[in-house]
């Protein structure tokens, strides 16, 4: 049984026909062909399926994708600045060696997101919390936070 | 050392913004057309006859393309002693052995058949540990080997071991003698991108195979092997690398998966994509091997190792990989870390019924430098001597050949010592018995290829086109880890062309040169040491055709600039006269006379010159290929004897902890890693090496276990198998790189992906005995195991912990 869902997807309206089974990042990896967004273990725990819904960071393959109606989500693919270049975030990623394999990236960078549209000015311990959820096994971490610090300030010298 | 352009420089990767964007393509992401989802159908059993198998409803279930066993598809046989069966036939092994399989048009389909098929077991008694598969009159679990020759016991037939000196003229000359064991535990590599591949054939039966490998050439020759065996002789196979998502050792061989995608895809005539959710990654992917050792070192008054006594039981599981040869690296540590003469080695592999191992970094050396590293501490305390100290009275040199032979070429051991024990403030900090303390763990790796096959060789084509772009192929794997970014930045240094300019194709069977695979940290030595040799190849091309094109264009070069300058008056130079092969120089992408000025008309851009000698009459197009095979030795493993590197990369490093006496945490306080690295290529991407690996080694320590009950994976995801997170690895990291400019390596530089986590679990059970004098042996050091020896310490104060021991005993 499908059903058909609107949304607002990385800032346009969609409307696509869904499983009742289907779980939000199936809707984007699957119909939609966004597969920026990572499955790394379907339950949770390690964050690489990460994406913003109405401004708060979600592991999209826990959501159901029936209750997405309405609403409002960002994926990787959504985050590319003017002239689909890279956003300052993405950019402090690429800069400060944050990328190693790249499978935890997408969702790393969409928590960092989250955070930083709603905490623009995160201390190292608020930012290693808002990633908490995030794993990664090839960086140690270090560097990601570094470029999350980075592009916080450039975000604030920007403003 | 010399100058770089390029080389030394922090360089972003070149892949990291597509990855950074989502647009990096891994197996997950791949889709062929027609494309058929396959399922695979695990045994539940640990050992098992197998009876019966139904795949009637299965086959029944709408959407099903195949069902596959061993009784409809010829026998696949593979691994490092060819002892599995991609579908197991009469027996089960393990939990995961592979009894059936479907291809069908979604995975949802697929699982659901899968769970329509019905086995009848006839369960065997289980052995489940080495101990219990070696005593005599254990249930065999192999009956034949592969020649079908009938087994007597469950040992493997590989054989490590070295002896050299004399044992008993070691320990009659030793003043302090210890002997200890110590154990490892199943580790799984954890790659974000969990495991998978898609096979397709086209109507001629050759195979194209997407497969997330370390390996691409071992693998065509693997899967060709498969080929002949479902009686396509002659048939190839294609194997394509894509983005690897991680690979930490888990694609160094072939697995069952990849030989059941080829049989589906050949049964239906369609692409079949297998790939493993988290909990098939954890439970049915071969994990790090756990291992025993015995331990037993000795030392003088002064301090000066005597001998060294190594005994290592290995848990192969029910089937063998290329991990078996795990003590190839293992025999490093145990006959060269350190100065040590008069030394025995031997290591055991014995099959059980648990889950069979293969590669994760480090190979080996974690497990022996957890044991020998613990017990040079415990020995340092038994002889009284500060155990810095004692690391630094044994400490390598370069220039020595160590017991197994190995050549030292360059050895930064001492100051690798020395920068942990001053940045951890070590003189300050050890002994303080105040719950904290300092501890260190040194290492010694392959730094320069590692010879476990007949080759040991890289190939590299470098191919100009006409507008001054370079395109490598080159068949080692980026799996994460930035051989990318080296081999970028070492063409355009040794070439003299532009890093943007540099374009690295993906990795793939059918266009690159054979490579042995990316293991014991091989891939940036290799990788450019060949840039250097294809680069001079084409600098020779180059300079050779500049003689002839390079005054040509020059003057028109000058004309145009006179035309814009009417008063130029050039420098006096004859650059005709000057412009020799032997006389030329390239960088970034132009060509200019060493000595002569540096006049902006005075050079010659790359792409000029290709297409100069590109468009002419028999023109052509520049290309360059080399092979390198480094100059190593395969050693006699039964011997342990051999030069099985180039050079060898060392390195040391230091924690402060703090121990929680009440819970039995532990909470890390500080990491130093100093690693004798040759030559930093990319301070960047080595950073975000040494930091991935301190982490990996950090969840080796304290908590990473893959908990095996009766040969079942308890704990097959990451709420219960723990790694650690941005949180756990909240404290400061200071790295340093010592540069020992070594002549084999790449602009001196040596491998170096895997020694960053091989000392971090020594170094903080090391820290931790500094902390609250308790000695972990087993790992992970949980905080059970610190509560339980916290007691046992508490009830055993009054006894002395120091005894001296006889001599000679």
């Amino acid at each position: 049984m499908k059903t058909e869902i609107s949304f607002q997807l990385n800032g346009e309206e969609v409307t696509v026909m869904a499983e009742a089974h289907y779980r939000l990042i199936d809707l984007l990896r699957g119909p939609l062909g966004l597969t920026g967004t990572k499955e790394g273990c379907g339950e949770g725990e390690c964050g690489a399926c990460t994406v913003i819904v109405n401004g708060r960071a979600v592991n999209s393959c826990l959501y159901p994708a029936l209750e997405i109606e309405g609403k409002s989500v960002t994926t990787i693919e959504g985050l590319l600045g003017p002239r689909n270049r890279p956003s300052i975030l993405q950019q402090g990623f690429i800069d400060h060696g944050a990328i190693q394999c790249g499978f935890c990236t997408p969702g790393m960078i969409m928590s960092a997101k989250a955070l930083l549209d709603s905490n623009p000015e995160p201390s190292e311990e608020e930012i290693r919390e808002a990633l908490l959820g995030n794993l990664c096994r090839c960086t140690g971490y270090v560097q990601i936070v570094e470029a999350v610090k980075k592009a916080a300030n450039e975000l604030k010298r920007m403003s | 050392m010399k100058n770089f352009r390029y080389i030394g420089k922090e360089a972003p990767r070149p892949d990291s913004a597509d990855k950074a964007a989502g647009k990096a393509h891994y197996i997950h992401d791949l889709q062929r057309p027609g494309m058929l989802y396959g399922k695979i159908k695990f045994s539940e059993h640990p050992h098992a006859r197998i009876k019966h198998i139904d795949t009637s409803k299965a086959e029944r279930l709408a959407g099903v393309r195949a069902v596959i066993t061993a009784n409809n598809t010829p026998e696949i046989r593979f691994g490092f002693l060819r002892d599995n069966l991609a579908l197991k036939k009469d027996k089960v092994r393990q939990y995961r052995d592979e009894i059936a399989a479907v291809a069908a048009i979604d995975p949802d389909i697929a699982e659901e058949a899968i769970d329509l098929i019905e086995v009848e077991y006839e369960p065997l008694p289980g052995l489940f540990s080495p101990e219990e598969a070696m005593k005599k009159g254990a249930p065999l679990i192999h009956d034949t080997d592969v020649q079908g020759r009938p087994r007597t016991d469950n040992l493997l037939s590989l054989q490590f071991h070295h002896e050299s000196g004399n044992l008993g003229d070691g320990k009659r000359a030793s003043e302090y003698l210890i002997e200890r064991e110590y154990s490892t535990p199943l580790v799984q590599q954890s790659c974000l991108g969990t495991a998978g591949c898609i096979a397709e054939f086209d109507m001629n039966n050759n195979l194209t195979i997407w497969a997330k490998t370390q390996i691409p050439f071992l693998a065509q020759r693997d899967f060709n092997r498969a080929l002949s065996d479902m009686g396509l002789q002659g048939k190839n196979s294609r194997v394509i690398v894509p983005t690897l998502g991680g690979g930490f050792g888990s694609g160094l061989d072939t697995h069952a998966y990849e030989y059941i995608a080829i049989l589906l895809a050949f049964q239906t005539g369609r692409p079949v994509k297998i790939v493993y959710n988290r909990e098939e990654e954890f439970a049915y992917l071969s994990p790090r091997q756990s291992t025993q050792s015995r331990i037993a070192q000795g030392c003088d008054r002064n301090g000066k190792l005597t001998f060294r006594e190594v005994e290592v039981l290995q848990d192969n599981g029910a089937y063998t990989s290329w991990g078996a040869t795990y003590p190839s690296v293992m025999m490093l540590p145990a006959t060269s870390l350190y100065r040590v003469s008069n030394i025995y080695f031997n290591a055991r592999l014995v099959y059980t019924n648990n889950t069979y191992c293969q590669a994760m970094r480090g190979y080996g050396n974690p497990e022996l430098n957890w044991a020998l590293e613990s017990n040079m501490d415990e020995l340092a305390e038994e002889a009284g001597i500060d155990p810095f100290e004692f690391r630094m009275i044994n400490c390598n040199e370069p220039g020595e050949t160590t017991p197994m032979g190995l050549k030292v070429s360059t050895c930064g051991l001492k100051e690798c010592l020395e920068s942990v024990a001053q940045k951890l403030d070590w003189k300050k900090k050890h002994k303080k018995s105040n719950l904290r303390g300092v501890g260190m763990a040194s290492l010694i790796h392959v730094g320069g290829g590692g010879r476990i096959y007949r080759s040991d060789a890289s190939g590299l084509i470098l191919k100009l086109d006409d507008f001054g772009n370079v395109y490598a192929y080159h068949g080692g794997v980026e799996m994460g880890q930035g051989l990318h970014s080296v081999l970028t930045l070492a063409i355009a240094e040794a070439l003299g062309v532009r890093p943007e300019n540099v374009f690295i194709n993906p990795t793939d069977t059918g266009t690159c040169p054979w490579d042995i695979g990316t293991h014991a940290s091989r891939g940036a030595f290799m990788a450019c040491n060949t840039a250097i040799l294809a680069a001079n190849k084409l600098r020779d091309k180059i300079f050779e055709l500049a003689e002839e094109v390079f005054p040509k264009e020059v003057e028109k070069n000058l004309k145009k600039f006179r035309e814009k300058n009417p008063g130029y008056n050039p420098p006096e130079f004859d650059f005709k006269k000057e412009a020799k092969s032997d006389c030329f120089e390239l960088q970034d992408g132009f060509i200019f006379i060493k000595k002569g000025p540096r006049e902006a008309w005075l050079r010659l851009e790359l792409a000029r010159l290709l297409r100069a000698v590109h468009f002419r009459n028999q023109g052509q197009m520049l290309t360059a290929e080399v092979f390198y095979d480094p100059p190593n030795v395969l050693p006699d493993f039964e011997k342990g004897f051999g030069n099985i590197s180039a050079t060898y990369a060392y390195g040391t490093q230091g924690a402060e902890v703090e121990v929680d006496v009440e819970t039995g945490e532990i909470r890390i306080l500080h990491l130093v890693a100093a690693h004798d690295v040759g030559k930093v290529l990319n301070p960047l991407a080595l950073k975000g090496q040494i930091y991935g690996a301190l982490a990996q080694g950090v969840g080796y320590a304290l908590y990473e276990e893959l908990q095996s009950q009766q040969g079942k994976i308890m704990n097959p995801n990451f709420r219960d198998y723990k790694i650690p997170t941005a949180l756990d690895m909240d404290f400061p990291i200071d790295l340093e790189f010592i540069e020992t400019d070594d002549s084999f390596g790449p602009f001196g530089a040596k491998g170096v992906a895997e020694p960053g986590l091989v000392p971090t679990a020594p170094a903080i059970a090391n820290a931790i005995f500094d902390a609250v004098g308790v000695r972990i042996r087993d790992l992970p050091i949980t905080p059970q195991k610190v509560l339980v020896a916290l007691n046992k310490l508490k009830q055993s104060q009054e006894t002395p912990r120091r005894k001296r021991v006889n001599k000679g005993t």
